[in-house]
């Protein structure tokens, strides 16, 4: 008797206490009250998002970083990066760590429904590469048969290599590791055969050898990989404002709105794509609760989508990209952004 | 004694639960306990709302679900096809297996390095200080890195054993190949194999199981010829002579079934990218191993130490009084009065060492942590769900171990009558 007393009143105690507790969704107005973006981005990958010499995050990825932190908070600069692994980065996305996982993440059907994350676009369209020595001799990713080969643990790319071995009748020793670096150096002192990951980021992993001449990427793909930045599941604004962000970036490139010409632009363009894009009309970043010049500072930053891929990972950089897939779809790629109207 | 009314039973107020001694005490422990259960009460239904804001439901059915990711250690059979739940238990079971292989060179290492640390030769006590200095003040996961990084940087690739003039060549008459991937030792094959109990997709070998017993059968053999031994020493003073007899036990049946199934060890071999035929030992086990056992060893040899210092060195001089020598000394007085100190602390250090094995993650090892917290949790986004799972499952290991080990330490320590 005495007991059920007690229990009772602990539970209307449960009850009562945890009324008053209750998360709530508005990332936009947690960003703007914080005045810094929490921007999720790899631990170290070349070209995508590395700290350079100064400590200075540069990159593909930290681009876009800037250009969300612009577009919302009017400066480039307050944005804190939170490096992030392949095993930490959905966890840290759903705990609301960071605002927007901007880390070469693949979209698929499970991370988008299941795992409750908001895919915003495709800002690098990627496949699943292999890079081995030169000397090993071998030339197709089919020859790999008994090899050991390096993987990020948590990536797509585990599973992908899982599938590929399957299909081809194929046996493998994985090594784990847990991020770019040390399979940088596990590969390095041949504890691997091969090292697998997106295309990309062999191509930026090659760049920072010392001899990326002895290293080949081997012609297969073996599986389509579209990155892009990814937000929590749920807040529709903060996804709005993340995907026109990527959009405005690739829109710009198509209109030829460039880092340069863009104040000229925004003054004297008669196109009205151009005009609604930079707000010079039609208020279009009212709706999602930014002001009217939100594209306009996303794109000033480091210029349109080109212009990033040109400076941090294109054909002129170390890493030496082409567009490939990456082209706007008016030169034969994949890039293609909605209208802004 | 004066009585007064309702001395003896006096009304129950309210303020005595303050006041009255008597129902103070129950007063706090009941405050206490609302406290404890309101806080437990607030922080999971506080997790069931925010899981519930993400949309996500707590949920094992994942365990069921196709795993699709490889596995490099496993010691029962285990392919990306099997679901989830396999993956954590052969994750398990790589645990198991460092933290029990740990547990046992850890206390080898720990009670040579404890004994050693007392000896009275300057040099070798000083070497041990040393060794148990170093590796008790440096961060664990350092030493798991930094054996790593020894076994990757120092060791040759499998590549450099190919060709006319290599530049590694392998050890101990062509047997073994050290290499920065693994170590190749070389396999036991059967000539003229028994068959094989298949139980679910994993088999026991006949051979295996007519080893075991026939050591079992020389074992009972051995602790009774003892007591025969004994009784006949008991009897008339003289002990006969049994250690040829107890090794032929053992050592006669080994060699028949050795000859019987024609047991001979398979060299590895270089082939394609890597050694096969023989058994490679996986780099990121053996470091763990190394590891473990080095790191917790230096923390048992003072416990060993510490509980041989405890025993007073009465105990031992009445012993000599007593005519016994050093080592029966040793084995008979001191070492089962010191168990009593060793014990307690030494459960712990089992605990600490099979938690610690978690760092397995560091060198690509998957243990539990590295499939069901790692792979798993990340493929499936329930952080929540195997988070649970796995506090859980390390919980009752570590409480398994506790337990069985206050079973010995009941065994050893002072009866009292």
């Amino acid at each position: 008797m005495k007991k059920s007393a007690l229990f009772g009143s602990v539970t209307v105690f449960a009850l009562a206490a945890s009324g008053a507790m209750a998360a709530e969704g508005d990332t936009l107005k947690e960003v703007k009250a914080r005045g810094v973006l929490n921007c999720g981005v790899n631990t170290g990958l070349v070209g995508f998002a590395a700290p350079d010499a100064n400590g200075n995050w540069t990159g593909f990825d930290v681009a876009y970083c800037k250009a969300l932190a612009a577009a919302v908070l009017g400066d480039a600069t307050k944005v804190k990066y939170v490096p992030t692994t392949g095993q930490t980065r959905f966890t840290a996305l759903s705990s609301g760590e960071i605002d927007v996982l901007a880390r070469n993440s693949t979209w698929t059907f499970q991370r988008d429904t299941d795992l409750k994350l908001d895919f915003v676009g495709v800002n690098y369209y990627d496949g699943q590469g292999f890079m081995v020595r030169k000397d090993l001799g071998v030339s197709s990713a089919k020859e790999l048969d008994g090899a050991t080969i390096c993987i990020q643990t948590g990536t797509t790319t585990e599973l992908n290599l899982a599938d590929y071995f399957k299909a081809n009748n194929m046996t493998y020793q994985p090594v784990n590791i847990d991020s770019n670096a040390e399979g940088e150096q596990q590969y390095m002192a041949g504890a691997c055969d091969a090292y697998t990951t997106d295309a990309s980021g062999l191509a930026a992993t090659r760049a920072a050898f010392a001899d990326p001449e002895n290293h080949i990427i081997l012609p297969e793909i073996i599986s389509k990989e579209p990155l892009g930045p990814a937000v929590r599941h749920g807040d529709n604004n903060w996804g709005d404002i993340a995907r026109w962000t990527l959009f405005a970036l690739v829109a710009a490139e198509e209109y030829g709105v460039t880092s340069a010409n863009i104040d000229e632009l925004s003054k004297s363009s008669q196109n009205p794509e151009v005009q609604r894009l930079l707000g010079t009309s039609d208020d279009l970043g009212k709706m999602m609760g930014l002001d009217a010049e939100w594209a306009k500072r996303a794109i000033k930053v480091q210029g349109n989508y080109g212009e990033i891929f040109a400076a941090t990972i294109g054909e002129q950089t170390p890493i030496g990209l082409a567009r490939g897939l990456n082209a706007q779809w008016t030169q034969g790629g994949l890039l293609y952004a909605i209208p802004f109207r | 004694m004066v009585d007064y009314p309702g001395a003896a039973n006096p009304p129950f107020r309210l303020s005595m639960l303050i006041y009255d001694r008597r129902y103070r005490s129950l007063t706090i422990q009941a405050v206490v306990f609302i406290l404890v259960m309101l806080f437990a009460s607030w922080l999971i239904d506080n997790t069931l709302k925010n899981l519930a804001i993400m949309g996500k439901t707590l949920s094992f059915d994942f365990l069921f679900r196709r795993a699709g990711y490889d596995i490099p250690q496993q010691l029962i059979p285990y392919n990306s096809d099997d679901t989830h739940l396999r993956a954590t238990t052969v994750g398990l079971l790589n645990t198991l297996q460092v933290a029990i292989l740990g547990c046992i060179s850890a206390t080898i290492v720990g009670v040579i390095v404890g004994v050693l640390r007392l000896s009275s030769n300057w040099l070798i006590a000083r070497l041990m200080t040393v060794y148990v200095e170093i590796f008790r003040n440096i961060p664990l996961l350092l030493w798991i890195l930094v054996i790593l990084a020894i076994f990757t940087e120092v060791m040759p690739a499998p590549n450099a054993y190919r060709g006319e003039n290599p530049a590694a060549s392998m050890i101990m008459f062509d047997m073994i190949a050290p290499t920065n991937r693994y170590t190749a030792v070389p396999s036991i094959g059967m000539s003229n194999p028994p068959g094989v109990i298949a139980i679910g997709r994993e088999g026991i070998s006949w051979a295996f199981i007519a080893y075991v017993t026939v050591l079992l059968l020389a074992y009972l053999g051995h602790r009774f010829l003892k007591e025969r031994a004994q009784r006949i020493q008991d009897e008339t003073g003289n002990r006969p002579t049994t250690w040829w007899i107890i090794l032929a036990m053992y050592v006669l049946p080994v060699l028949f079934l050795t000859w019987y199934f024609g047991l001979h060890l398979i060299p590895p071999v270089l082939r394609g990218f890597n050694f096969a035929e023989g058994t490679n030992l996986d780099n990121a086990f053996v470091v763990l191993w190394l590891a473990l056992t080095l790191y917790t060893g230096a923390f048992i040899a003072e416990i060993v130490r510490a509980g041989i210092l405890a025993v007073s060195k009465g105990q031992s001089e009445a012993a000599f009084a007593l005519g016994l020598r050093p080592r029966r000394t040793m084995r008979l007085v001191v070492l089962p009065q010191a168990l009593r100190v060793i014990i307690p602390p030494l459960i712990s250090q089992y605990l600490n060492l099979t938690k610690n094995s978690s760092l397995a993650i560091a060198v690509g090892f998957m243990d539990l942590r590295g499939t069901l917290g790692g792979t798993t949790l990340n493929q499936t986004g329930r952080e929540m769900e195997c988070m649970v799972l796995m506090m859980g499952i390390y919980l009752v290991l570590c409480l398994v171990i506790s337990a069985g080990m206050n079973v010995f330490n009941n065994s050893v320590r002072l009866k009292e009558r």
